[in-house]
């Protein structure tokens, strides 16, 4: 054995095989003592999987792991706690409605005369948390702190129990700035300790503020791993993507709208929405920003009918219809891909297929099937046109990537020929490639005649599809933004106060 | 590329497989199992007796398939099986034809799952809650109906429906195999059997993609309902007389066993009518198999739960991992798998 020091971790050949499909080729993976390491790669790029065989929640194929310079094979999680790597996931997976201290130390709880020391275990708590700059009362349950702070607890649990490599998968998905420089602090002082960071996120930004080194995968492979002070955002996305982004032209086309398709009229739920008016023509994006918990989802909810408004109406093509719930909704020939993927878009164990041909062969009822033939021709058609990648249109929806999933659901709605679609986070938790390939989408089918609400936090996002913009604040809409106001610097300042009234 | 009948193949091959062995434990305690006889214009043997005998389980997986795969359970379809046999011999002794009777008791069993359907899709009640009300209530009524007593009758049509023959097969065996047909052709040539796994799996989602999910869940429980009525009918035709204590004890049990041993998952989503009506034969040929060695009969339920033990073990998720596991790690590699790992390893050095 060489004579300086072994990596921390260093995983060489680590192949994985899923029936149809090569997850992991010939992975190499080289975490040093005190770096903090981004994974990055798009959506089914292989980061999950790469992440679940180092962690013993797949066996992997092929390959060897060494950890501290001796060979390790973890058959499952707690046994690569056990051995020093330990994971943090981005939903997180810590018990709420117990008390910070029972989930820093469940199932390791110090005893006194065979029963929990609970005031031990709440000073020690408090120690560990205090470690990470975290004054906070052990004894309250997990649920009264923010996602950041049970993030970081988290953290605080799996490095106790683990401390040579911490993993963190998409931890800042749902964090805003503040609480992202609060997590990133936490992690400057475990990489000061000399633990090897993980890094996952689709934020470049972060990761070039927060990490080292950068491995990208890109299907199943490593196409390369950089010292990040070297490269630029540009060379990252790059290697991902294995082609050139095209410049993103945000070259607006003049607002060819057609005619008024809807028009929302004082729509509200009491303690949900305030009133809300809008008027949408055909051939129109109308973007839908501000921040988490400012009436975004609850907009669309309320518009589609999966919640009934107790006020306003609505008139489609001038004629007043009620939406009392999707079904109808689905009948005016409305669509909503909705914010939550897993709980309220997919149906995970049916095939993509199914869930493709679902809202259309619900509109048109049980009687009525669709046949075989135009089923697969029109699942094949949007696979092809929107590139979702896939082993078989077959497998169940729930294999496929977030992206892909994003996709799957897109083509679900557009199955249903809709003349309004109502996107709620088109692009969370996606990967760049996705991304684009969704905006151009949004582009297309604005420029199709179709009229299209979407609700993103992404403002550059917002921007470069949104003919007007509609601005949320406390759920309460609070500024619209046409044409040449709409930058991100005046969503900012309409969601952060009033008299942002200058032009940009 | 796999046809549609090849994949219902592999679906059922487990059951089927449980099922040839069931039916040679039959055949070693009694060697002549197999043997059919046609008497009197009637087949007669043990195998046939399997298939009339499953008839009422059979009937009732039909429907509780269904329920369970919308994530629901039907606990009542024992005492509905009481309701409609008391019901139809009520309508017999009151002196209407066997037509009448049947269309009686077919409309009780639909009000039973309409009342289920109504407290699990509109009010929201849980589903083993809701449906413990009317398995419990449901032999109250039953005996309300018969008032107390035994209720017997010799109306031939009505017997026929149970214990008469048609082209020499016995009726019931000609009525679990249509309806079983029936209703997998319905489901499966129409979209219902999609939308049915749709809310079962997420129904959240299910609504918000435009699926009328409640409208489904109420007919759901209308069919189980439905069928319980036919197996009461049955039943109840078989002993000429409705006894409102036990026609259809616990046989919610053995119909919800038969569509575990069908392979479906409780947890509702993808479902098989299919291998649920070859679940209901496995249990009948285990209470062959009983039967036929002469065991004293305190040993039944033991025995009875042993084998059923024996079957779910083996379709525990433990032990068809451990055999996948045994056999991918054969010296033959899987043909149909991707390109083998150290071939590439090599290639990509």
């Amino acid at each position: 054995m060489a004579h300086d020091i072994p990596p921390v971790l260093h995983a060489t050949g680590i192949s994985k095989f899923f029936p149809g499909t090569i997850a992991l080729d010939d992975v190499e993976l080289r975490l040093e003592a005190g770096e903090v390491h981004a994974l990055l790669g798009e959506n089914g790029a292989g980061k999950s999987t790469l992440i679940k065989c180092l962690t013993g929640a797949y066996q992997r194929d092929g390959g060897t792991i060494r950890l501290s310079g001796h060979e390790v094979a973890p058959q499952s999680t707690a046994e690569s706690q056990k051995l020093g790597i330990g994971t943090v996931y981005q939903e997180v997976n810590l018990l709420p409605n117990l008390t910070v201290a029972e989930n820093l130390y469940l199932g390791r709880q110090p005893m006194r005369w065979g029963l929990v020391d609970r005031r031990r275990m709440n000073a020690m708590a408090r120690d560990a948390l205090a470690g990470y700059g975290l004054d906070i009362d052990p004894a309250e349950p997990l649920t009264a702190y923010s996602v950041a702070i049970q993030q970081v607890v988290a953290i605080a649990r799996a490095v106790e129990m683990s401390g040579k490599v911490l993993i963190l998968d998409e931890p800042t998905a749902s964090l805003d700035r503040d609480e992202v420089q609060l997590l990133f602090g936490v992690i400057r002082q475990l990489k000061a300790r000399g633990l090897a960071v993980v890094f996952i996120t689709h934020f470049l930004d972060q990761v070039f503020e927060i990490s080292d080194r950068a491995t990208v995968l890109r299907n199943g492979r490593v196409v390369g791993t950089r010292l990040l002070s070297e490269v630029s955002q540009k060379d990252v996305v790059t290697l991902m993507l294995g082609r050139q982004l095209e410049a993103q032209v945000h070259e607006r086309k003049a607002a060819s709208a057609g005619a008024k398709l809807i028009e929302i009229d004082g729509l509200g739920k009491r303690g949900m929405l305030e009133p809300l008016s809008l008027a949408l023509r055909e051939g129109e994006v109308v973007g839908l920003a501000g921040l988490l918990g400012s009436g975004r989802t609850e907009t669309a909810n309320l518009i589609f009918g999966a919640v009934q408004a107790d006020q306003g109406r609505m008139l489609l093509r001038g004629r007043e219809i009620t939406v009392g719930n999707p079904r109808e909704a689905v009948r005016h020939r409305f669509a909503l891909c909705p914010e939550d993927r897993k709980t309220e878009g997919i149906v995970g164990d049916l095939s993509v297929r199914d869930n493709i041909i679902l809202a259309r062969q619900a509109a048109q009822g049980w009687v009525r099937p669709i046949p075989r033939a135009e089923v697969n021709e029109i699942a094949e058609r949007y696979v092809r046109a929107l590139d979702i990648r896939l082993a078989s249109l077959d497998m169940p929806i729930r294999l496929l990537s977030g992206g892909n999933q994003q996709k799957a659901l897109l083509a679900r709605w557009l199955a249903t020929n809709p003349d309004f679609l109502i996107l709620d986070e088109p692009t969370r938790g996606i990967d760049v490639g996705a991304h684009a390939e969704i905006i151009a989408l949004i582009e297309q089918l604005r420029a199709d005649g179709m009229a299209l609400l979407v609700a993103s936090s992404e403002l550059e996002e917002l921007v470069a599809y949104s003919t007007r913009v509609i601005v949320l604040r406390d759920r309460r809409q609070v500024r619209e933004l046409t044409g040449a106001e709409i930058t991100p610097d005046n969503i900012v300042r309409a969601i952060a106060d009033d008299d942002g009234r200058e032009v940009a | 590329m796999a046809g549609p009948k090849s994949s219902v193949l592999r679906r059922i091959m487990p059951q089927l497989v449980i099922l040839g062995a069931a039916l040679l434990l039959n055949v070693l305690v009694f060697p002549d199992f197999f043997h059919v006889d046609f008497r009197n214009g009637r087949l007669f043997g043990n195998v046939i007796d399997v298939l009339n005998r499953g008839a009422p389980v059979a009937l009732l997986c039909i429907g509780m398939t269904l329920v369970i795969a919308t994530r629901g359970i039907d606990l009542s379809v024992g005492a509905v099986m009481a309701i409609a046999g008391a019901t139809a011999a009520s309508v017999v002794t009151d002196g209407y034809g066997w037509g009448t009777a049947l269309l009686a008791a077919l409309a009780a069993g639909a009000l039973c799952g309409l009342w289920n359907g109504v407290l699990v899709a509109l009010l929201k009640i849980q589903p083993i809650v809701a449906t413990l009300v009317l398995m419990v209530a449901g032999r109250g009524i039953a005996q309300l109906i018969t008032e107390g007593k035994i209720l017997t009758f010799s109306n031939e049509g009505l017997i026929h429906l149970g214990a008469g023959t048609i082209l020499g097969v016995p009726t019931p065996i000609l009525i679990w195999m249509a309806l079983g047909a029936a209703v997998i052709w319905v489901v499966r040539r129409t979209a219902l059997g999609m939308l049915i796994e749709a809310i079962g799996i997420n129904e959240r989602s299910s609504r918000l993609a435009g699926i009328n999910s409640r409208v489904l869940l109420v007919c759901v429980y209308l069919v189980s309902g439905l069928c319980a009525a036919l197996a009461g009918v049955i039943v109840a035709a078989d002993i000429k007389g409705a006894d409102a204590n036990n026609a259809g004890l616990w046989l919610e049990l053995d119909a919800i066993l038969a569509v575990v041993i069908g392979g479906n998952s409780l947890l509702g989503g993808r479902f098989s009518i299919l291998a649920s009506l070859i679940g209901a034969l496995i249990i009948q040929s285990v209470n062959s198999v009983i039967l036929l060695s002469g065991m004293p009969p305190e040993f039944n339920l033991v025995i009875k739960a042993l084998l059923i033990l024996a079957i779910l073990v083996i379709q525990s998720p433990r032990i068809t991992y451990l055999m996948y596991m045994l056999r991918a790690s054969g010296p033959q590699p899987q043909p149909d798998r991707p390109p083998m790992p150290k071939a590439r390893k090599e290639e990509a050095r």
